[in-house]
Formats: structure tokens, C-alpha cells, sequence
């Protein structure tokens, strides 16, 4: 067996406890968990906590998905996809002990949006400096800050049951489905009529739409609406956004539990919790074991292929994958209904964002609000800026995207992990995450070396404008095109959810009708990752509750 | 006007503190916090470094050939065991065993000693010493201190101080030099992290302060104030004078005192030592035939405050700094009718770490055993509930690297 190797640099030795079990090396498991993500993490975790011996395959040779940490030039370290936590469940937290096992959400405390003008608007992390913040830009958008903030995270809470819940299938006449159903309903009774429209007109509304109600400060919306895009292949003014925007408030109403900010190490440290947690359970870990095919017999999944030829037989499977891989590369067509595949064929998974990382060797200097001395104290680099100075902006940025360019001047959403974590980078120098939008899948002229240059250069030019000295702190660079998140991560189309969040491909639409419950046409085979209800962003949702079905079939 | 005093750092200090929220502490200004949230400083103790002005506690000096004899009368340590340049903790108790404070003894050299308590003690340490060669002096105006807490303070010490802090263990002090000003750092704190407290002259406080805050700025160091402590310090499970316990000699009746067993120091109650010490026959007495009371930890039970909350519609709400007050714990069915209070908790706090809701608690015997539900009193609502919760064992949060 391989050597596991952590996500890289994971100096997170779990505090106490980590008691590795002797795991014997065989092929022979109760459950195969295809992709060593976080999902997949999760469910082989819970499947291992139900006393279930599992073996989690992991393509690369780290663990972690699109939630790793690498370090790409020596001694920075990247949080290479996924870059923030907000919507981890609380109950995984709880449930696979992740504190104990080295999880540490650092706080994020601030937005800073530099605008065209040269001034600056900010969100800080106290309330009411922020609140005389926007006053600065517009006392009535001062006020209504506070009544949004409200409104958004009441329909959040309303909307929030149908996370944990098995999506049932509206169509069905079973017991299971009906008494779904009868969740569903007894859950929408118990909202006020208010609440009923407000979830119906955000359901439906564009984040434009939803934030000119609300607001008059350009760079206020652009930032707002921003959320709303993010992982979609649609702007601001396009219907639906809005409930995207609402799935990311979704991480703000757990209260005092409320999981919010950096990881310690990155996302990798999140991964590397999740791991540390399911080795003390016993989950036997595989890298570098690519799976080639599900094996099949007499109509039901016992095991696979991998790439070397290698086979491991188990009495269940779930593929941690997207659904395109899960369905259309996993298993032969000739095992599922003609109907399931066109549908897994349509499902949306245009990959519309990049990454780009940087290594710095000093902070870009913002000129809105520029710091003295090396920047250590500088508050604004300790949080998020984002590049959003109004929704006119993002929607040109939007318009590129749509007939296959890169955004000449794209919405960034940028954090300085070192700032947060000191140990991201050496001393005194810094690391920097773009996350970076729109960058098309299907870009009109393909990737290429050439055109991953461009986008870089588009981040920096963008940022140059707000932060003139960019380019002389930068030691190294790397830029992650939806090409490159589908040949690393493997997530086909590169979409950073799995497929996007897009009203008809959310809750008992995710993936497809009829299968949004964890279970395939396949018996035996299971689906539990981003591309499944609730959907993507480090939730782990999908894997704990795919997991949580597999144990009711029983195996 | 009188006012309060100000600490040697007090300069600095006041730069900084933003939401200029100072505290008394023994007759101080102490920094509340320095930013209008508690999380960037919460976590410097927990992953960076946090710079934390602790130059109010009361320090002594105490000299002379009886020095060691004097503590060895008045502490419930063995003070002989000590050798030059170890630190240790420990309580002092009245006649009865009664806690009547907690610091720490350092042995500067053969004959000299620091002792460090929460409150005056400079009329009972007299009082004990009576016919000794020793003399004591109340040095606390003119020794600054600094507490030094984080995973990464180690590495900025280092840069900062001539000597390297490399061999220097847990509980033990060293003599070394920071910017040609004598210090003595001990490997001590109140965090539970890895961490260090340096003691110097007033004099060179500021010097010191901007040679630390300087060489640390590139390892994530922040000043921090006593309420972000306060909460690392539940979580560490250590507790603090006049909140979790009553002084003895402050005591109106004589159920608010506690014996060093009852406050789980079992550990610093050196009953086969040599000679007489202050409290031994009462506190022999009790070990004999068990404490009534014991501080433990207590988690509350996530699930259930959620299913609490959930029936007035609200998550779980938690005060987002750690309080002091007591809140009662209860034992028993309540639908049965054996709904009994068992104790109290004095200082409960969120733990940003651990994700849970924990307490220091008092429970009467046998509800202190690790494990017992109990149920720990909170307010919904202007309602009283109560919240199941877990006897746990205390620390809370036990990093390894705190005495690697």
C-alpha cells in the first residue's frame, strides 16, 4: 500500500487521540468510496463510524480534491481550488470530531472593495463600523444594510430544513417519497406567507434585481451580487442568481456555531481533518488509484477496475466524483436508462472560474487605503477584497464569457492566506488567492498555454489598477483555468460546484429527477458529492447524508 | 484625581486599544481587548502569538536562607524540591485548608524567590514569616510583565532574545537579554498554548514591548487583551480568583471557600513533604475522606441547546466572550421530580477551537465524575432552560506542543 500522503505540509498532527488502527491491506470491503474530496472523506467516515470497513480511491497522490493545500513554489503554500469555509455542517464538525483532528476555522473578518474612483468601501467585522462605513457612501443604503443583512438570513433559516432533507421525488407514489413530500409541505405550511414570497421572488429574481430593491451604492451591489455568480455560468442581471446568493448566506444561521472564515493550512486543512478523522476510524485510504470502471454483476455494483488493472471487491460503491464521471465514464451506458444518461448528458456543468495564486514577496500596496511599513498591521489584507465596483461591471465581465473570452477586466475575489495563517508562507512574505470570474470552459479559441497567460494577466492588470505595485511583489505565480480544475481535480467542466446551482438543477433536481436521494439506477452504487443535493462550496452535505442512505439500504 | 494606575506598557497599551475598554485589574488599567472583536486576538493565543501585558499581578521577591523555608511553610508545594531556575504552580490555604490564593513560585537562585498571586499577600507572608531569615518586597511597580502565548512565540523569542529559548522546558525560568536589557523568561502562562512569560524592569518595558511586537509582526503576533484570555484560559481549564473561587480570607460564610482538592489541584498539594505547612492537618483530613466538591469541565450538548432553541425558533445563542457568573447545574429527571441542583458553573465560554460550549462547574460528589449528565441552567428567551451537558476532564484544549 502507498503511503498516504496528507494534504501537502499538513503539520496539523491532530492533538491527541489520533489513534491509527492496524488497517490491514486487502480487496475485500463493505463500501469502495471513488475520490478522496471531502465528500468522499466524509462519507467513508460515517460509513467507518456504522462500523463498515471502507477504502476511500483517490486518483492523485494527496488527498483532498478541490480542497487541498500545495506548495507549488517552496514555502508557499496554496490553497490551491476551494479557498474559504463558510457551509462545512456544523454536524460533521460535531459528528466526525474535526476540532480534535486538527480543524481550525480562522476568522476572515472583513470585505474591501476598492472602487473606480480611488475611494473604498468596506465591510469590517464590527457592525457598527461598518454600518458609519457605508454611511460614508449613503446613509439610507447604511440602513438598509442592516434590514438586508436581517431579511436574507431569515429566508436562509427558512430555506435551511431542506439542506439535511432527503429530496423526495414529487412523482412517486411510495411510502419513502410521500413522506418526503409530506416534509416538504408541512415545512412550507409552517412559513409565513411573507416568508413564502420572499423564498419564491428569490428563487426566481437576478441578484441585480433582488440588491436595486435594496440598495443605491454601486460598490455595495457589485459586491453583494457577486455571491450570486460565483460557480454559475450566468451574471448578475440573469434570473436565478439571486437564490445562489442566498445558498451562500445559508453558512451565516447556525448561530455561535457559525463556521465561517480560512481554514488553518487552507482547505487542505479542512481535507486533512476530515482524513486524520476517518483513519482514527478506520477508513483505509488509496492514492494514486485511479478508477478505471464499476464493476458490475447481475445488475448491481460489487467493486472496481482500477487503471493499473487492479480490482477491489465490496458490497457497495459510492463515487465521489461528478455526476458526468460517476454515470458516463464509471459505469457503461448499457447498465443505465437511456433516459438517465441524456439527463446526466444535459446536466449544466460549465466551468465559468479560475484560481490564481500567487506567491508574494511583499503586500500589494492598495492605494484606496494604503498601509505604512511592510503591511503587517494593514486590517484590510487580514480579510477579503474584492474587485466588484458595480454590477454593470461584473455583467461586461459577464458579457466576455458568454461568447467564449476570458473577462478582460473579471469580478476577483482575492484573499491573503498568510495575513490570516502566518504559516502559509516564510516570514515576512505572503501568499495571495484569486478566485477569478468569468474564465470560460469553452473558451473560443481552447486552452492553451498562451491563454492561461491571459487570464493571468487580466487578474493582474485588474488588480494593478486598485494596487499599482502588483506586479513588483510577485515571486511566482499559478494560474488554474476550468481546463486545469478538470485535469487536477477532475471535476468535468471545471465547475467548482459540480454542476451549478441553477433552480433546475437544485434539491430534487440534483443531479436528475428521480435520483436525487443518494441512489442510482445502479443497486449497489451510490452518488454522494457536490454535483447532489444540497450542491457544492465545502459542505460535506453531500457525502454525510449519501452515507447516511447507503446505511438505511443496509450492506 | 486618584485614578487607577497604569502599567510600564500602558504607553503602547493605549495606542492600540481601540475600543478603549479598560479593566480594573488590581488597581491597573488592563486592556479589555485591543480590536472591537475578540476572534483576531482568540486566535493569536491559539494559532500565532499574543502579546498580553500581565504586569498588574501581584509579584514579591522573597530573599534571605528561611526564603525557601517560608514558601515551603505557606504554599501547599515542596519548596526544597526546587531547584534554581524552576517554576512552579500552586495554591495557599488557611489554617482550615481554604484557598486563600494561586501563583507562581520561581527560584531565582539558592536564596531568592518570585512569587506571583492574584491579591495582596504581603501581610500573611509577614505574618508566616515571623523569626525566618526572610525578607519579602512587593516588587510588583517595578517588575513589568508580559505573557507571551502562541504556537509561534517560541520562533520569535528566538530572534528577539540573545539567548536561545530552544532547551528551555516546560515550568522552568531562564536569565537572558532582550535589546541588552536583562529579562528572565519562564516557560509559563495562562493560555494552555505553548507560551511564555517575561519579566523585566519597568524601565525597559517599552523597549521590550517594541522589539517583540517588531520581530513578530511577520509571525502573526497581535496584542491581546484579558477578555480574549479570559476564554483560552476556560478552555485551558484554569481558573481565576474572585470568579471561580472565593478568596478565604474574603469569605462571608464559610460555604463560598474552597480547598486546592476541591478545585481539582490535587497535583500541587504536597502532603509527603517534609515538616509543617499551613492547612496540612485539614487538608490531610480531606484527602482522607474526600472532597464534597470538585471543579470540573463541563460540555454542553450542542444538540440539545439546538432542540431548546428550536422551540422558540432561534439557533442556539451564545454570548461571544466568556462569562463570569454563575449559572446552576441540576441533576435528575425533570418529569420525575428529581430535578436537583448538584452545583454551579462560574466562568462558561464558547470555544472558538473546540466548537463547543464548555464551563468550569463546581459539582457536589458523586455528580463530578467524569461522564455524569448533568444539566447546566441557560436563558431563552427570558425563560430559565436547561441544557444537558458532560462532566469532561479538564483541560479542555491540551496541545501537544505545550510542554514539547
Amino acid at each position: 500500500m502507498l503511503k498516504v500522503k496528507k494534504p501537502s505540509t499538513c503539520n496539523l498532527q491532530p492533538v491527541t487521540y489520533n489513534q491509527k488502527r492496524k488497517t490491514m491491506t486487502s480487496n475485500q470491503y463493505d463500501a469502495i468510496i471513488i475520490g478522496g474530496g471531502h465528500n468522499g472523506l466524509v462519507a467513508a467516515a460515517y460509513l467507518a463510524r456504522a462500523g463498515k470497513k471502507v477504502v476511500v480511491l483517490e486518483r492523485r497522490p494527496i488527498i483532498g480534491g478541490a480542497a487541498v493545500t500545495e506548495e507549488i513554489f517552496p514555502g508557499y503554500k496554496f490553497t490551491e481550488f476551494s479557498y474559504v469555509v463558510s457551509l462545512l455542517r456544523p454536524e460533521i464538525i460535531r459528528d466526525l470530531e474535526l476540532p480534535k483532528h486538527g480543524l481550525k476555522i480562522l476568522p476572515l473578518p472583513s470585505t474591501f472593495t476598492p472602487m473606480e474612483n480611488g475611494d473604498y468601501l468596506a465591510a469590517w467585522d464590527d457592525h457598527d463600523v461598518t454600518r458609519r462605513e457605508i454611511y460614508r457612501h449613503s446613509p439610507k443604503d447604511a440602513e438598509a444594510y442592516d434590514e438586508y443583512a436581517r431579511v436574507m438570513a431569515r429566508a436562509a433559516k427558512a430555506i435551511k430544513p431542506l439542506i439535511n432533507l432527503i429530496p423526495p421525488d414529487p412523482s412517486s407514489l411510495s411510502l419513502r417519497d410521500m413522506l418526503g413530500l409530506l416534509k416538504v409541505g408541512q415545512y412550507a405550511a409552517s412559513l409565513s406567507e411573507k416568508e413564502l414570497y420572499r423564498i419564491a421572488k428569490l428563487a426566481t429574481q437576478s441578484s441585480a434585481d433582488l440588491l436595486e430593491e435594496w440598495f443605491e451604492t454601486d460598490a455595495l451591489k457589485g459586491t453583494k451580487a457577486a455571491s450570486g455568480i460565483i460557480g454559475t455560468f450566468l451574471g448578475p442581471r440573469s434570473p436565478g442568481t439571486a437564490y445562489v446568493l442566498l445558498h451562500h448566506y445559508m453558512g451565516e444561521i447556525d448561530g455561535a456555531f457559525r463556521a465561517w472564515g480560512f481554514a488553518k493550512n487552507g482547505s487542505g486543512g479542512v481535507s486533512g481533518a476530515i482524513l486524520n478523522s476517518a483513519q482514527a476510524l478506520g477508513v483505509e485510504i488509496r492514492v494514486e488509484a485511479s478508477v478505471k470502471q464499476v464493476k458490475i454483476k447481475g445488475g448491481r455494483a460489487v467493486g472496481v477496475v482500477l487503471e493499473n488493472g487492479d480490482e477491489i471487491d465490496s458490497k457497495v460503491v459510492m463515487s465521489a466524483a461528478d455526476p458526468k464521471r460517476t454515470f458516463l465514464q464509471f459505469v457503461e451506458q448499457k447498465y443505465l436508462p437511456d433516459d438517465f444518461v441524456t439527463s446526466i448528458q444535459n446536466f449544466r456543468t460549465r466551468g465559468s472560474s479560475g484560481k490564481v495564486n500567487i506567491a508574494l514577496s511583499k503586500l500589494p500596496n492598495f492605494s484606496a487605503l494604503p498601509y505604512q511599513g511592510n503591511g503587517a498591521d494593514s486590517v484590510l489584507h487580514r480579510g477579503a477584497v474584492s474587485i466588484s465596483p458595480s454590477i454593470d461591471y461584473i455583467e461586461r465581465a459577464y458579457d466576455d464569457a458568454k461568447y467564449g473570452q476570458i473577462s478582460k477586466r473579471p469580478y476577483i475575489d482575492m484573499i491573503f492566506p498568510s495575513m490570516i495563517d502566518p504559516d502559509m508562507a516564510p516570514p515576512g512574505q505572503h501568499v495571495m488567492s484569486c478566485f477569478v470570474q468569468y474564465a470560460p470552459y469553452d473558451l473560443e479559441s481552447g486552452w492553451n498555454d498562451e491563454r492561461r497567460n491571459d487570464l493571468g494577466e487580466a487578474v493582474i492588470s485588474t488588480i494593478e489598477e486598485y494596487a499599482p505595485n502588483i506586479r513588483e511583489c510577485i515571486v511566482g505565480m499559478q494560474v488554474i483555468s476550468p481546463k486545469d480544475i478538470e485535469r487536477i481535480a477532475g471535476i468535468t467542466g471545471g465547475n467548482i460546484f459540480h454542476g451549478e446551482l441553477l433552480l433546475h438543477q437544485i434539491f430534487f433536481l440534483r443531479p436528475v429527477p428521480q435520483w436525487a436521494d443518494f441512489r442510482t439506477p445502479l443497486k449497489g452504487y451510490y452518488f454522494g458529492a457536490s454535483g447532489a443535493h444540497p450542491g457544492g462550496g465545502v459542505m460535506g452535505a453531500p457525502g454525510m447524508l449519501a452515507a447516511k442512505e447507503m446505511l438505511k439500504d443496509g450492506f | 484625581m486618584l485614578n487607577l494606575k497604569t502599567t510600564p506598557f500602558h504607553e503602547r497599551t493605549s495606542a492600540l486599544c481601540q475600543p478603549q475598554n479598560w479593566r480594573k485589574w488590581a488597581g491597573y488599567f488592563a486592556a479589555g481587548s485591543y480590536e472591537h472583536t475578540l476572534d483576531r486576538e482568540y486566535w493569536a493565543i491559539r494559532n500565532a502569538a499574543a502579546l498580553i501585558d500581565v504586569s498588574p499581578l501581584m509579584k514579591y521577591v522573597i530573599t534571605g536562607k528561611d526564603a525557601a523555608a517560608l514558601l515551603h511553610r505557606v504554599t501547599t508545594r515542596d519548596v526544597y524540591k526546587m531547584k534554581t531556575g524552576q517554576v512552579a504552580y500552586t495554591g495557599w490555604c488557611d489554617e482550615d485548608g481554604k484557598m486563600i490564593d494561586d501563583g507562581t513560585i520561581t527560584r531565582l537562585d539558592d536564596s531568592t524567590f518570585r512569587l506571583t498571586a492574584a491579591e495582596p499577600n504581603l501581610r500573611w507572608l509577614t505574618m508566616n514569616a515571623v523569626g525566618m531569615d526572610a525578607a519579602i518586597q512587593e516588587v510588583t511597580d517595578d517588575v513589568a510583565a508580559l505573557s507571551f502565548q502562541g504556537p509561534n512565540t517560541r520562533k520569535i523569542l528566538n530572534l528577539v532574545a540573545e539567548e536561545s529559548l530552544d532547551g528551555l522546558k516546560y515550568f522552568r525560568m531562564m536569565k537572558n537579554k532582550i535589546r541588552g536589557a536583562d529579562v528572565t523568561i519562564s516557560r509559563t502562562g495562562y493560555t494552555g498554548d505553548l507560551g511564555y512569560e517575561i519579566w523585566m524592569d519597568a524601565k525597559d518595558a517599552l523597549k521590550i514591548w517594541d522589539a517583540l511586537m517588531s520581530v513578530g509582526a511577520d509571525y502573526g503576533i497581535a496584542p491581546v487583551g484579558i477578555l480574549a484570555m479570559d476564554m483560552a484560559r476556560v478552555e485551558a481549564g484554569l481558573f481565576m480568583l474572585d470568579v471561580d473561587y472565593t478568596s478565604a480570607t474574603h469569605a462571608w460564610v464559610e460555604s463560598q471557600k474552597s480547598s486546592p482538592f476541591e478545585l481539582g489541584l490535587d497535583w500541587t498539594v504536597a502532603l509527603d513533604k517534609p515538616g509543617y505547612f499551613v492547612g496540612r492537618r485539614a487538608l490531610e483530613k480531606e484527602k482522607r475522606e474526600g472532597s464534597a466538591w470538585k471543579m470540573v469541565g463541563l460540555a454542553v450538548d450542542w444538540v440539545g441547546m439546538e432542540k431548546i432553541f428550536k422551540r422558540v425558533g432561534l439557533p442556539p445563542q451564545i454570548p461571544s466572550m466568556a462569562v463570569r457568573g454563575s449559572l446552576p447545574i441540576l441533576s435528575g429527571n425533570p418529569l420525575s421530580g428529581g430535578n436537583v441542583q448538584v452545583g454551579y458553573a462560574s466562568t462558561s465560554t464558547w470555544s472558538p477551537l473546540l466548537k463547543t460550549y464548555i464551563a468550569l462547574a463546581h459539582l457536589q460528589k458523586p455528580y463530578y465524575e467524569i461522564g455524569t449528565d448533568v444539566r447546566m441552567e441557560i436563558t431563552v428567551e427570558h425563560h430559565r432552560q436547561h441544557a444537558p451537558a458532560k462532566v469532561v476532564k479538564l483541560p479542555f484544549y491540551d496541545p501537544e506542543w505545550k510542554r514539547k
